[in-house]
């Protein structure tokens, strides 16, 4: 991605010369920049979405193979908290969509205001999923020595450990990218502020948008998958 | 379907709200008994919230045409991925507590 420009950075330059200072000299001009960028992103995305695609096979795989263990350990998910942060992380994509929008108008404040929206949200799903993980920690349910679980099911309880080691890592995966793009929204924070966004550039900010819609992608799959298509199954 | 070259405000928040209704319904969907078809109503409803996402939170319905190559590439290899790796798992005749209709 194209961010730093040495001179400009800290200064704030008319519009036309910014664009001059924003363009990189392999490109022809901005727009043919702007493609190619958000063409680059969208490879990344793609190998994220291989990259969690692994996960999801494997939990489908052994969703299979250990049903009735899956069923058991699924049911200890709370779907109302998985739910609120599902439409916590739909408002932030909204909030996110909005200073993309108000970024390509060049409105600076209402830019900024929409990105601690998003960012405040994005703390609040993390938060939440905080409040889950130590749930499970104080029910034994993270896999390790201290893992156990109490069962009446026909299942192996060692099936149920396998179930929340995919859990956890999956959402751990998810939590992560989540802090990243946090990161990444403090510092489109810090350019706006320095007036670095304009409606000729803003390519950051679109870039970070479609990396934030990713991970809202991911979630919109994990959550019926651990929280929802067992909970009315007999383990 | 608008011949407008960017999705509109309008747009974004009918999408957003459309998100959180599709959330509520399969919420309530989990609630009902419906055997195998909990798994596959849950997950249309997610795919139609990924490409809510997709197409207009992401805009692709309004990117290049090499971008929708590569996203339409990985949804295809993403398949070949869960499918062949399934299509061996299913097939394994001897392993008797593999039954993915329960």
């Amino acid at each position: 991605m194209h961010l730093t420009t040495g001179s400009t950075r800290g200064l704030t330059l008319p519009d036309s010369e910014l664009a001059v200072h924003n363009l990189k000299h392999h490109f022809a001009d901005l727009e043919q920049q702007k493609a190619t960028s958000t063409f680059g992103m969208w490879l990344f995305l793609v190998t994220e979405i291989m990259f969690f695609g692994g996960m999801f096979a494997a939990y489908l795989i052994y969703r299979l193979s250990y049903y009735n263990a899956w069923v058991a350990g699924s049911q200890t998910m709370e779907i109302r908290l998985g739910a609120i942060n599902t439409a916590v992380l739909i408002c932030s994509s909204l909030t996110m969509v909005m200073a993309v929008h108000f970024a390509k108008l060049g409105n600076r404040k209402l830019t900024a205001i929409c990105l601690i929206l998003t960012l405040l949200l994005g703390f609040s799903f993390l938060g939440i999923k905080a409040v889950e993980y130590h749930g499970h920690w104080v029910h034994h349910e993270v896999p390790g020595p201290n893992f156990h679980f109490e069962h009446e099911g026909n299942f192996d309880p060692r099936h149920v450990s396998i179930f929340f080691a995919l859990y956890f890592a999956m959402t751990g995966m998810h939590a992560f990218h989540m802090i990243i793009g946090a990161g990444l929204l403090t510092w489109l924070l810090i350019a706006n502020a320095r007036g670095r966004f304009s409606p000729e550039y803003h390519s950051p900010v679109e870039l970070v948008g479609l990396y934030w819609h990713f991970v809202d992608l991911i979630w919109i799959y994990l959550f019926p998958l651990l929280y929802l298509i067992s909970h009315h199954h007999n383990g | 379907m608008s011949d407008h070259a960017h999705p509109t405000v309008k747009t974004f928040v009918t999408v957003w709200a459309s998100l959180l209704a599709l959330t509520a319904l399969t919420v309530f969907v989990a609630t009902l008994e419906l055997g195998p078809f909990n798994a596959i109503v849950a997950l249309s409803i997610a795919t139609i919230k990924a490409l809510l996402v997709l197409l207009f939170f992401m805009e692709l319905r309004y990117s290049t045409a090499m971008t929708k190559v590569v996203v339409v590439a990985a949804v295809f290899f993403l398949m070949l991925l869960v499918g062949l790796t399934l299509s061996d798992y299913l097939t394994r005749g001897w392993s008797s507590y593999i039954n993915p209709f329960r």
